[in-house]
C-alpha cells in the first residue's frame, strides 16, 4: 500500500493515501464536500470555488515537534482564508471542519454568486431532478434574490453538435466539459469568450465535437446547460426507474444504468466501474438503443401456415408442441446462435442444437478507447459453452447443398436463398428480419432491457444485467423459451446459471448473485477470441 | 384502565323504555322543518377557495402558462394527471419558454380535488376552479384532454409573467393571486 | 260451480293485486318514513310528490343487468329469489280479509280458503321462506352470503319455535285453528290483545325477527355482510329478495291484525259481526287493510329507531326468554280458562 497519512475530517480520523485531495478524503468517512468543478476523472481546476474548507496545520515548535496545549493535544493553526477541498492533498495532522459556520457562509455565498445570473428555468430545464445546483441550493441557497438587476442574457437552446444542445444561461463555468473534451476524448474544441458575468461557454469557431464520447459532457455538466438533444423534454429524471445494465453493443461491455418509465426506455447512461469503463461510454453504444421500443417488435410465436399462406399466431404450448415434436423428427439439426445472446441461452443452445452450431461474428472499427472491433458483447461466452466453433461456414454449406435442412436461429439473419432451401427453419428474434419472413416458427425473444443474463467482455469479465421493462405482448426471455424446447425444468434464470457453473469449470462456484453490480474476472485458458472469418460474415450477411 | 360498567335496572335491561324513547324521538321529527336542498334546481353557494375540478388556465395574452414541467404529474396523489411533454410550438422571438404539453389529460374519475397540483405548480398554470358535477356516459369522456381543460380554466388574470416580462408585470395588474378576476388573500401556508 | 269457480280467481287475483301494491307502496312508505324521521325530504320527482316512483323503480330493476356471477350454483342461485317470494302470496290465502261480501245473492267469503288449521298452514308455509335464504347464501358461493344463510337459518327457525308457542294461548281461547273462527270470535266478544298482551309482544318481537327487519335484520346487515344473502344478486332477482322481505312483512301485519286486533271487525255495530249487507262487508276489508297499514308502519318505524341486536343478544332472547315466556303463558292461560270455564 502507498504511503498514507493521518488526519482529522469533522472530528473523525482518517487515514487517506498520500496525494489524495481533501473531497476524496472526506469521502472516506461519508462526509460529502459540495463540489462543481471537481470530477475524479479530470484534472483539477479550482474554479467554482463550492468546495471550501477549513483547514488548519498543527503548530510545529523550533524542533519541528507539533507544539502541545495545555490539554495535551497539539496545537492547530488554522489557516486564515478557506481552502478549497479539490486542490488541498491530505497531509499530516491536518485538521478539516467541512460544516463550521465560517463553511457554511461561503457556500452560501457562492450559490448566491451562482444564481445571480442563472435563469431558473427548473421547470423546462432536463436536468431538474438530477441537478447539483438545485441540491446544493436546497442545501445552501437563500430561498430569495437579493439581485434586482437584469440579468445576463445569454444564447439559448443553442446546438453544440446534432446530439447535444447548449444552453449558456444555464452554465456555471465550471470547465468540465472544456476539460473533457481535451483530455479524455482528445479533441480540444470547447472554452470560454468573454469576461466576468459574460463570459460564456463555446466552440472554437468553425469547430464542433466529433468523436464518439461527445454525450459524456451533458453527464458530467453539474447543471442543464447540456443536455441531449434526443433526450430532450421526453421526460422528467424522477419518473424513470433506474436498472443496472450492461451495454450490448461491443465486447467492452460497458456499465451501463437504463432509465425507464412503463415499459419504455428513454436513456442510457454510463455507470462507474473502474475495471472497465471507468464512468464513460461511447455514444454509438449509448444511443443505440431505440430497437427495444421499436413498433415492429415480434410479440407472439407464430408459424408459417400452410393452409393460410401466412402467417398464424400460436399460444406458446402449442408452438412449443409443435417445434419439439417437429425437431424430434429431424435428423441433423444446426444452429447460428448470436455473439449478443446471453451466456445462459447460449449454454441453452448449444445443449438443444448439439455440435453443429456457431456465432455469427459482428465486427466494426475500434477507437483505442472504449468500443472494440467485435461488436458482440458475449463472444467470450459463446466461446466458453462452446457456441463459437468456426462452423458457420459449414453450416452454410451444409445448407446450400441440401444436407442440412434443419436449422434453429437465435437471434440472428439468414440469406433468403439460404432459408428456403430448408425444410425446418426456426427462428428467436425481437425484430422482424429476412429469417423471420422466411422462417417456419418464429418465436419472439426479449432485448437485453427486458431479461436477465450474463455477458463476457472481450477480457472475460463476467457481468450481470437486469430486466428494465416487461416484455411486448407474449414474448418471453429465450432462455424460457430454449427451456421449453429443451423439455427442461429451470423455473429461473438463477437455475440455468447453476447448471451452468457445474457444467463449465471456468464459472465454478459462481452465481449470479456473486457477480455483483461490478462483474467478476473469470480465469478462462484458452486463446483470446478468435480473429473473424471474413468469408462467413460475408455469406451470413 | 378499568371503566365500571354501569349497573342496569330491571327495565334498562329489557331496552323497552329505551326503544319507546327513541321511538318517540323518531316519530316528532316526522313534521319536522326539512334540509334537504333541491339540487340541481337549487345550486350550492361555492365559497371563494372552492377547489372543483382542476384546469389548466391561459395567461392575459392567451398563452398556455403550463410548461410541462410534470411537477403535478409527480405529486398527484392518485396518477391522475398524465402529461406528454414536447416542445412549444409558437415560440415567439422574445420566449423563453421551451416547453409546453404536447397533451394534459386529467382522469377527472381519478382525481380527489386534493389541491396538490395547484399547490406545486411553478407556473401557477394549474387552478382546482369551480366546476363540480363531473358527469359522462363512458370513461372516456371523463379523461379531459389539453383543450377541454383549458375551456374550463380560461384566462387567469394574475401577476405571474415571468416568461414574458422576466420580473415587472404590465402596469395594472393585481399583485398576488388572483381568483375570478379579484385578488384573494392566501393565507400563509400551514406547516 | 262454474261461477264458484271464477269468484276464487277474482278472488285470488284481487288479493294478490292489492297485496303487491300494498307492497310496492310499503317500499315507498318506507322511504318517505325514514327520509321524514331523519328531516329530508324523501323522493318526490317521479310523479306528483314523487307517488310514481315504485313505478320507476319497478322498470329500473327489471331493465337493469342481470349478472350471474360465475362460481355461483346456477339452478339454486335462480330458484332462491323465488322461494323467498312465493311463500308470502300463498300464506295470504287463509288470512280473511273481510267477512262476507254479498253481491247480487250470493255471498263471497272474505277469505280465499277457509281451511280450518289456518294457522297451522301459514306457519307450514311461511317457514318455507327461510330455504329461499339459506339457498341464496349457499349457492352464492362467497362468503358473505354463506354467513347470511348460515345466521338466517338459525334465526329463523329460533323464531319460528317462539312464533308457533305465542300463538297458543290464542287458540286455547278463540277455541278453534281457524283464522275466520278467531276473527269472528274477537268481533263477538274483545279483541284478544286485551287479554293475550304477553302473546302479542312475543309474537311482534317474533315477527320482526321472522321477517329479517331491523333491530334482527343479522342475516343481510349491511356493515358486516354487505348484504348478507343477497350480495351477489342484481337486478330482478334482487328485486325478488326486497319484495319477498315486504310480503313477509305484510302476511305477518295481517296476521297480528287477524289473530290480536279483530281482523276485519270494528267493535261496535254493525261491523261486529259477518256482514250481511255489501257496504258493510266492503267497509270491513278497508278497515282490515288500514289495520294492516299500521303495522307495517310499526315495522317502518321501529328500523329507523332501533340498531340491530348483538347475535348472540338475538338468540339468547329467542331461547332463553321468549320461548320460557311462552310456555309459562300458555301454562297460565289453561290454568285461568280452566277456572273460567268451572
Ligand atoms: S440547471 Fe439546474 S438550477 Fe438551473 S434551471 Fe436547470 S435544473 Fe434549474
Ligand atoms: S456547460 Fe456544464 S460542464 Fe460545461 S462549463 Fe458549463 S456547467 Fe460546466
Ligand atoms: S387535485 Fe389532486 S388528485 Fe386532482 S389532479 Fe390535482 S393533484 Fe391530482
Ligand atoms: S400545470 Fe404546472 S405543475 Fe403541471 S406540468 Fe404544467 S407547469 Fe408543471
Ligand atoms: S470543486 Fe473545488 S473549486 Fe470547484
Amino acid at each position: 500500500m502507498a504511503e498514507t497519512v493521518k488526519l482529522t475530517i469533522d472530528g473523525k480520523e482518517v487515514v487517506a493515501p498520500k496525494g489524495m485531495n481533501l473531497i476524496e478524503a472526506a469521502k472516506l468517512v461519508g462526509i460529502e464536500v459540495p463540489h462543481y468543478c471537481y470530477h475524479p476523472k479530470l484534472t483539477i481546476a479550482g474554479n467554482c470555488r463550492m468546495c471550501l474548507v477549513d483547514t488548519g496545520m498543527p503548530k510545529l515548535d523550533k524542533d519541528k515537534k507539533p507544539e502541545l496545549g495545555p490539554d495535551g493535544k497539539p496545537v492547530i493553526m488554522f489557516a486564515p482564508k478557506l481552502a478549497i477541498g479539490c486542490n488541498t492533498t491530505v497531509a499530516e495532522g491536518m485538521v478539516v471542519h467541512t460544516r463550521t459556520p465560517k463553511v457554511q457562509k461561503a457556500r452560501e455565498g457562492v450559490m448566491e454568486f451562482l444564481l445571480i445570473n442563472h435563469p431558473l428555468d427548473c421547470p423546462i430545464c432536463d436536468q431538474a431532478g438530477e441537478c447539483r445546483l438545485q441540491e446544493f441550493s436546497v442545501d445552501y441557497g437563500k430561498g430569495e434574490s437579493r439581485f434586482v438587476e437584469e440579468k445576463v442574457h445569454k444564447p439559448k437552446q443553442t446546438k453544440l453538435n446534432a446530439k447535444i444542445t447548449l444552453d449558456d444561461e444555464r452554465c456555471i463555468l465550471c470547465s468540465r466539459c472544456i476539460r473533457f473534451m481535451k483530455e479524455v476524448a482528445g479533441q480540444d474544441c470547447l472554452g470560454f469568450v468573454n469576461r466576468g458575468s459574460y463570459s460564456t461557454l463555446t466552440c472554437y469557431p468553425g469547430q464542433e465535437p466529433k468523436t464518439n464520447y461527445d454525450l459524456n459532457i451533458v453527464d458530467i455538466c453539474p447543471v442543464g446547460a447540456l443536455t441531449q438533444t434526443d433526450f430532450r423534454f421526453e421526460q422528467r429524471v424522477w419518473f424513470l426507474k433506474e436498472t443496472k445494465s450492461v451495454c450490448p453493443n461491443c465486447s467492452t461491455g460497458c456499465n451501463t444504468v437504463l432509465w425507464s418509465r412503463e415499459g419504455v426506455v428513454y436513456r442510457q447512461t454510463p455507470r462507474d466501474n473502474d475495471a472497465v469503463n471507468q464512468c464513460w461510454m461511447c455514444d454509438y453504444g449509448r444511443l443505440n438503443f431505440k430497437f427495444i421500443n421499436d413498433p415492429t417488435r415480434l410479440t407472439s410465436p407464430s408459424v408459417k401456415s400452410a393452409v393460410y399462406g401466412e402467417r398464424v399466431n400460436l399460444t406458446w404450448l402449442e408452438a412449443t408442441r409443435q417445434i419439439t415434436g417437429k425437431l424430434k423428427a429431424a435428423g441433423t439439426i444446426a444452429g447460428i446462435a448470436s455473439g449478443r445472446a446471453t451466456t445462459e441461452e447460449l449454454f441453452l443452445f448449444k445443449k438443444l442444437v448439439g455440435d453443429l452450431v456457431d456465432i455469427v461474428p459482428h465486427t466494426g472499427e475500434a477507437d483505442g478507447k472504449l468500443l472494440q472491433a467485435d461488436r458482440n458483447p458475449n463472444t467470450a461466452g459463446a466461446k466458453l459453452t462452446g457456441c463459437a466453433t468456426g462452423k458457420l461456414p459449414e453450416i452454410l454449406e451444409g445448407i446450400k447443398a441440401g444436407k442440412v435442412k434443419t436449422l434453429i436461429v437465435l437471434g440472428e439473419d439468414l440469406d433468403e436463398e439460404l432459408a428456403k432451401k430448408l425444410e425446418l427453419l426456426v427462428v428467436i428474434d425481437t425484430l422482424p428480419t429476412k429469417a423471420t419472413e422466411h422462417a417456419n416458427y418464429v418465436l419472439p425473444g426479449t432485448t437485453f432491457a427486458e431479461k436477465r443474463g450474463t455477458f463476457i467482455n472481450g477480457k472475460n469479465r463476467l457481468q450481470r444485467f437486469n430486466a428494465a421493462i416487461p416484455p411486448v405482448g407474449i414474448a418471453r426471455p429465450e432462455w424460457q423459451t430454449l427451456t421449453a424446447l429443451l423439455g427442461a425444468s429451470y423455473a429461473a434464470i438463477e437455475d440455468v446459471f447453476a447448471d451452468m457453473a457445474r457444467t463449465l469449470p471456468a464459472l465454478a462456484g459462481l452465481n449470479l448473485s456473486k457477480i455483483g453490480d461490478l462483474g467478476v474476472e473469470l480465469k478462462i485458458e484458452q486463446p483470446a477470441v478468435q480473429p473473424v472469418s471474413q468469408a462467413a460474415e460475408a455469406v451470413a450477411k | 384502565m378499568q371503566v365500571q360498567r354501569p349497573k342496569l335496572t330491571f327495565w334498562e335491561r329489557t331496552y323497552i323504555p329505551q326503544i319507546l324513547k327513541g321511538m318517540w324521538i323518531t316519530i316528532r321529527h316526522l313534521p319536522m322543518k326539512k334540509f334537504t336542498r333541491m339540487y340541481p334546481e337549487e345550486k350550492p353557494k361555492l365559497l371563494g377557495d372552492y377547489r372543483g375540478a382542476p384546469t389548466l388556465v391561459k395567461d392575459p395574452e392567451g398563452r398556455v402558462k403550463c410548461v410541462s414541467c410534470q411537477l403535478c404529474e409527480f405529486v398527484c396523489p392518485p396518477k391522475a394527471i398524465r402529461i406528454t411533454p414536447g416542445f412549444r410550438a409558437d415560440q415567439a422571438f422574445d420566449s423563453n419558454v421551451e416547453k409546453e404539453p404536447k397533451e394534459f389529460e386529467i382522469d377527472m374519475l381519478r382525481c380527489i380535488y386534493c389541491g396538490y397540483c395547484e399547490e406545486v405548480c411553478p407556473e401557477e398554470a394549474i387552478f382546482l376552479k369551480n366546476d363540480f358535477a363531473i358527469t359522462g356516459y363512458k370513461r372516456e369522456e371523463l379523461r379531459f384532454n389539453k383543450q377541454k381543460l383549458l375551456e374550463l380554466g380560461g384566462v387567469q388574470p394574475d401577476s405571474i409573467w415571468k416568461w414574458k416580462y422576466k420580473g415587472a408585470p404590465p402596469p395594472g395588474t393585481p399583485i398576488g393571486p388572483v381568483r375570478d378576476g379579484k385578488p384573494v388573500e392566501k393565507k400563509a401556508a400551514g406547516h | 260451480m262454474m261461477l264458484e269457480l271464477l269468484g276464487h280467481l277474482i278472488k285470488i287475483a284481487a288479493v294478490i293485486g292489492v297485496m303487491l301494491g300494498f307492497v310496492a307502496y310499503t317500499v315507498m312508505l318506507e322511504r318517505w318514513a325514514c327520509a321524514w324521521m331523519q328531516d329530508r325530504i324523501g323522493p318526490n320527482r317521479v310523479g306528483p310528490f314523487g307517488v310514481l316512483q315504485p313505478l320507476a323503480d319497478g322498470l329500473k330493476f327489471i331493465f337493469k343487468e342481470d349478472v350471474l356471477p360465475h362460481h355461483v350454483n346456477k339452478v339454486y342461485f335462480c330458484i332462491a329469489p323465488v322461494v323467498t317470494m312465493i311463500p308470502g302470496l300463498i300464506a295470504m290465502a287463509v288470512i280473511p280479509w273481510g267477512s262476507n261480501l254479498p253481491i247480487a245473492g250470493h255471498v263471497i267469503k272474505g277469505v280465499i280458503a277457509d281451511l280450518n288449521v289456518g294457522i297451522l298452514f301459514i306457519f307450514a308455509i311461511s317457514s318455507l321462506g327461510v330455504y329461499g335464504i339459506v339457498l341464496a347464501g349457499w349457492a352464492s358461493n362467497s362468503k358473505y352470503p354463506f354467513l347470511g344463510g348460515i345466521r338466517s337459518s338459525a334465526q329463523m327457525i329460533s323464531y319460528e319455535v317462539c312464533l308457533g308457542l305465542s300463538v297458543v294461548p290464542v287458540f286455547m281461547q278463540a277455541g278453534s285453528l281457524n283464522l275466520m273462527k278467531v276473527v269472528e270470535y274477537q268481533a263477538a266478544h274483545t279483541w284478544l290483545v286485551l287479554c293475550q298482551p304477553l302473546s302479542f309482544f312475543i309474537f311482534l318481537v317474533s315477527a320482526f325477527a321472522e321477517t329479517n327487519r331491523t333491530p334482527f335484520d343479522l342475516p343481510e346487515a349491511e356493515q358486516e355482510l354487505v348484504g348478507g344473502y343477497h350480495t351477489e344478486y342484481s337486478s330482478m332477482k334482487f328485486a325478488m329478495f326486497f319484495l319477498g322481505e315486504y310480503a313477509a312483512m305484510f302476511v305477518q301485519s295481517a296476521l297480528m291484525v287477524t289473530l290480536f286486533f279483530g281482523g276485519w271487525s270494528l267493535p261496535f255495530a254493525p261491523f261486529n259481526a259477518p256482514a250481511t249487507e255489501l257496504w258493510v262487508g266492503a267497509v270491513q276489508i278497508g278497515v282490515f287493510l288500514a289495520k294492516v297499514v299500521c303495522f307495517l308502519f310499526l315495522f317502518i318505524w321501529v328500523r329507523w329507531t332501533i340498531p340491530r341486536f348483538r347475535y348472540d343478544q338475538l338468540m339468547a332472547l329467542g331461547w332463553k326468554i321468549f320461548i320460557p315466556l311462552t310456555i309459562v303463558n300458555i301454562l297460565l292461560v289453561a290454568v285461568v280458562l280452566a277456572l273460567v270455564a268451572k
